[in-house]
């Protein structure tokens, strides 16, 4: 490959940026894989991944036990960072996340709400979890979506701060409702589960609850990469897009529905997870550009190994306290949030 | 540059009308012919932006139409506008740290289906729109880091990338300098395309425009070449200012020349 013009560096630069992304995910898998209560040396997990191991203890933690949960953290970072990428686009304000726009917290009342009515429990096999629950949570993260953005619109124009306002208040609002509907319910073992929807944790991953978040996130990170085009067209103004051919208001929806099947999905398997979506969309764009070509396979990888690294410590620094992810990285993604925001120069080249 | 034709551009008895029965535009009619230049002026709030949106398609029209070659702008998709009709936006600023070039290169979009690369050809016409209005050293830089005259060049840009038949500009020189206001006005002589330009500065307009469209309170006051539109009773009936008006002795365009108000 030459190097010879700007375009081509950047290409080039792309493609080490995935590559290198892609080995570090590698590693973080393994390392999550072999480290834990139960050490294993990671030749062990590598001959136990590739099959070539006789049933043992060690075969049985990390194939049953570790892998759902490690496959589940990068799913969701992955999710939860193409989701927070292209929610900063749709609004036009890099402060967007499912998080801080109220949407995480509508998964978390729909999936609390078919908790504690029970919906589904009758049926068995799971019904429970792997569709009622995904399904409200879904339900839930469209709700408050749509009540955000009709709480932030004013005639054609939404500003940043308003949807932020919005967004906090929904959260707010959403949250009080949780915690009503827990205490009218009055059943301890609720509160116990919900709290693990308010914090977020992959502590409940199995490879049954492992399918439909894979298959949401492929399929919605696909398509995203699809629509990279008409993302990048909103970048620069509501005019702008409209006057290059773009059908802003029924775009805008489609990616809204769209954001909200995958957050309400990944939501629903790991409880809201702060962060992941707000830096890695950041953090990736310092190193690739806005543009979102490039930008979301980058932000996908970078997310996953973000939350797989995350929940590795949340397992282990306080062992054998498993501590939920999303406060590890509320509290390890805040600071460094700022970190990022101050170190960048005004106007500074990509 | 254009692909295609220049297209004629037909207004018919517009009109835009607010809430409250005001109409902002008022039944104006317009034409421009294949390749003409017009000029649309007139004091702040007399409509100009109102009906280069109405044209260019951010707002639909309440009475009468505009038609590019017979076609109705209106009934066609904002797709099929933006291959046609292409013009700077009024809000063309991000906080997103998309480079110039990637910037420019959006306008292939209308050209392209929403999930197609840019082909080599693509590439090779926003190189040369960088060329031409001379941002090709910026075009690794951030969009955000530009100055508002760099930032008005690169969507300049982007429209000539669009490859469009009819350009709709709303004071196209309003953050540029008086070079770049005179090298982007030439280029817009020189591009063959139709032009719509609405001009607050009356000489530019009246060295650029093969006619102008005279507008007050929404509706068109006077129409004609320059020379016939630009006198000193129009000028004071209109912008309620005294001015002397004279045949440039260089270039023979109508000069404006406001005077001082007498006490």
């Amino acid at each position: 490959m030459t190097c010879e013009t700007p375009q081509d560096r950047r290409r080039l630069r792309h493609a080490l940026v995935l590559v290198s992304l892609t080995v570090a995910l590698a590693c973080a898998v393994v390392a999550a894989l072999a480290l834990g209560s139960v050490r294993i040396p990671p030749g062990e997990v590598l001959t136990i991944l590739t099959g070539g191991a006789e049933p043992s203890p060690f075969r049985t933690i990390v194939l049953d036990v570790r892998l759902p949960r490690v496959l589940l953290g990068a799913v969701v970072g992955a999710g939860l960072a193409v989701v927070g990428t292209v929610l900063q686009a749709l609004v036009r304000n890099r402060l967007a996340d499912p998080f801080l726009l109220g949407i995480s917290s509508g998964a978390s009342t729909g999936a609390v709400l078919v908790l504690v009515l029970g919906i589904g429990s009758g049926i068995g096999g799971g019904i429970t979890t792997t569709v009622a629950m995904p399904a409200a949570a879904f339900a839930g993260s469209l709700v408050a979506m749509t009540l955000v953005y009709a709480l932030a619109r004013r005639g054609s124009t939404m500003t940043g701060g308003r949807l932020v306002l919005a967004g906090v208040t929904v959260s707010y609002i959403l949250s009080a409702l949780t915690t009503l509907v827990l205490v009218v319910s009055a059943r301890p073992e609720h509160f116990q589960e919900a709290l693990f929807w308010t914090l977020g944790g992959l502590g409940s991953a199995r490879w049954g609850t492992l399918v439909v978040p894979a298959a949401v996130l492929v399929v919605g990170t696909a398509v995203l990469m699809a629509l990279a085009r008409p993302l990048d067209l909103l970048l620069v103004g509501e005019e702008g897009a409209t006057v290059l051919g773009l059908d802003t208001a029924r775009f805008r929806a489609a990616v809204f529905v769209l954001a909200s099947l995958v957050t309400g999905v990944m939501v629903a398997a790991s409880g809201a997870i702060g962060f992941v979506g707000l830096l890695v969309p950041h953090a990736a764009r310092m190193v690739v550009g806005a543009s979102h070509r490039p930008l979301l396979p980058v932000a996908a990888l970078g997310g996953a190994v973000v939350l797989v690294v995350a929940d590795l410590a949340a397992r282990t620094v306080a062992a054998p306290q498993d501590i939920p992810v999303g406060v590890l990285t509320a509290l390890l993604g805040g600071p460094f949030f700022l970190w990022l925001m101050r170190r960048r120069p005004e106007g500074a080249p990509v | 540059m254009s692909d295609r034709e220049a297209a004629a551009l037909r207004i018919e008895g517009l009109s835009y009308g607010v809430g409250d029965g005001r109409h902002l535009v008022d039944a104006v009619d317009l034409t421009a012919a294949p390749g003409e230049t017009v000029g649309l002026v007139g004091p702040n709030g007399s409509g100009k932006t109102t009906l280069l949106r109405c044209v260019y398609g951010t707002l639909r029209p309440t009475h009468g139409r505009a038609l590019l070659d017979g076609d109705d702008l209106h009934t066609m998709t904002a797709k099929a506008r933006a291959r046609r009709v292409a013009t700077v936006p009024q809000d063309g600023q991000t906080d997103f740290e998309l480079t110039v070039r990637e910037v420019v290169a959006m306008g292939r979009s209308p050209h392209r289906r929403f999930w197609e690369a840019d082909t080599a050809a693509d590439t090779a016409l926003a190189d040369a729109a960088l060329e031409r209005l001379g941002i090709a050293p910026l075009a690794e830089r951030a969009f955000p880091s530009l100055s508002g005259g760099e930032r008005q060049r690169a969507l300049v840009a982007r429209a000539l990338v669009q490859r469009p038949a009819l350009f709709v500009l709303d004071e196209p020189t309003n953050h540029l300098d008086i070079r770049h206001q005179l090298e982007v006005l030439s280029l817009m002589g020189e591009l063959g395309t139709t032009n719509l330009l609405a001009l607050h500065d009356l000489n530019l307009a009246a060295y650029y425009c093969d006619r102008l469209y005279v507008l007050k309170a929404g509706t068109v006051v006077a129409s004609g070449p320059p020379a016939e539109v630009l006198t000193p009773g129009l000028l004071a009936a209109v912008y309620e200012v005294e001015a002397e008006v004279t045949p440039h002795p260089r270039t023979g365009a109508p000069t404006v020349v406001y005077l001082p108000r007498s006490t």
